[in-house]
């Protein structure tokens, strides 16, 4: 989505990106980013709540009437209800590393079977 | 950090409860590691768990480019682009006969429902049955109707997450601009799930 992004900005279309990934969004570089550090999913607010949702999306129009460079990254002050899906997401231990490397198999496997057509 | 602010050893039971207190009170302002969570870090990883043999890269660029409102936001023209499919197999990442290809759809009637299933996201904590949460519709034409914006784009456009970062670039990026273009859009808000 930030390519896309940087495409329209290289053609003359402002932009502004609203997510909750900040290092992929920050790395590839985009010219304005509304963050929300949510658990992926819903980068415009929560479910059901279009106060949040307006406001989130009221940054995004404030940026792109006044950011004046590049990169420039606002942070709105939302907070999920836990922290519990920071560790939670993707989490790699001894308890599922077994299970995890016969998914890896199983999704290759499935793929190969595309692939071939089969 | 402030070595001071290390925890001390203590025997004292009653002591060493009031400092973890105070410790943890202290470490609600500071803390010994970033707050938000790397992706780029998390997802390498977890697909390493998975056996795979090279890592994902991930697009870096040290220049971005930018260009600024050529007219007040009260005049302009604003659309959404998501990473949603509208159909089962728009919302499929993969390989061979599955791949999406970009769309634009009328934003009014606005959407209810948009495919998801296959995305990146974290399906455990949140859910996507509100399209608002992730494709802001109806808040932007309330902008619109309220008249922080001049209008809101037409049509609304969907653009697949892609391993290939090149047919992103190439492909799909293209084709929004073509689609932005055609509906006289001045300004474009993105969200990834």
């Amino acid at each position: 989505m930030s390519l896309v992004a940087r495409h329209l900005e290289a053609n003359g279309v402002p932009t502004a990106v609203m997510g909750c990934a900040r290092d992929i969004v920050e790395e590839c570089g985009v010219a304005r980013f509304v963050f929300t550090d949510f658990p992926l999913g819903n980068p415009c607010g929560k479910p059901w709540d279009a106060e949040m949702q307006s406001s989130i999306v009221g940054s995004a129009l404030n940026l792109l009437d006044r950011a004046w460079m590049p990169r420039t990254t606002v942070q709105t002050p939302f907070r999920w209800d836990n922290d519990a899906w920071r560790d939670a997401f993707m989490r790699v231990d001894e308890s599922n590393r077994e299970a995890l490397a016969q998914e890896g198999e199983e999704r290759r496997r499935r793929q190969a079977e595309v692939k071939t057509g089969r | 950090m402030d070595s001071s602010l290390y925890l001390p050893m203590t025997k004292n039971k009653f002591l060493s409860s009031q400092l973890t207190f105070l410790y943890q009170g202290l470490m609600d302002n500071l803390r010994p590691y970033r707050s938000f969570v790397s992706y780029i870090d998390r997802s390498r990883e977890y697909y390493a768990a998975q056996d795979y043999s090279k890592p994902y890269v991930w697009a870096h660029h040290d220049d971005v480019p930018f260009t600024p409102l050529r007219k007040p936001i009260s005049e302009c023209r604003v659309g959404l682009v998501t990473t949603a499919g509208r159909t089962q197999e728009e919302g499929m990442i993969g390989a061979g006969r599955l791949m999406r290809e970009p769309y634009a759809e009328p934003a009014n009637p606005p959407p209810t429902h948009l495919f998801t299933d296959d995305l990146f996201w974290d399906k455990e904590t949140t859910h996507t049955d509100d399209v608002d949460s992730f494709l802001p519709v109806n808040r932007l034409a309330e902008y619109a109707a309220g008249g922080r914006i001049g209008s809101a784009s037409p049509r609304f456009y969907g653009v697949p997450t892609d391993y290939s970062q090149s047919r992103t670039s190439q492909g799909a990026a293209p084709r929004i601009l073509e689609w932005c273009r055609e509906d006289g859009l001045d300004a474009v808000l993105l969200s990834a799930l």
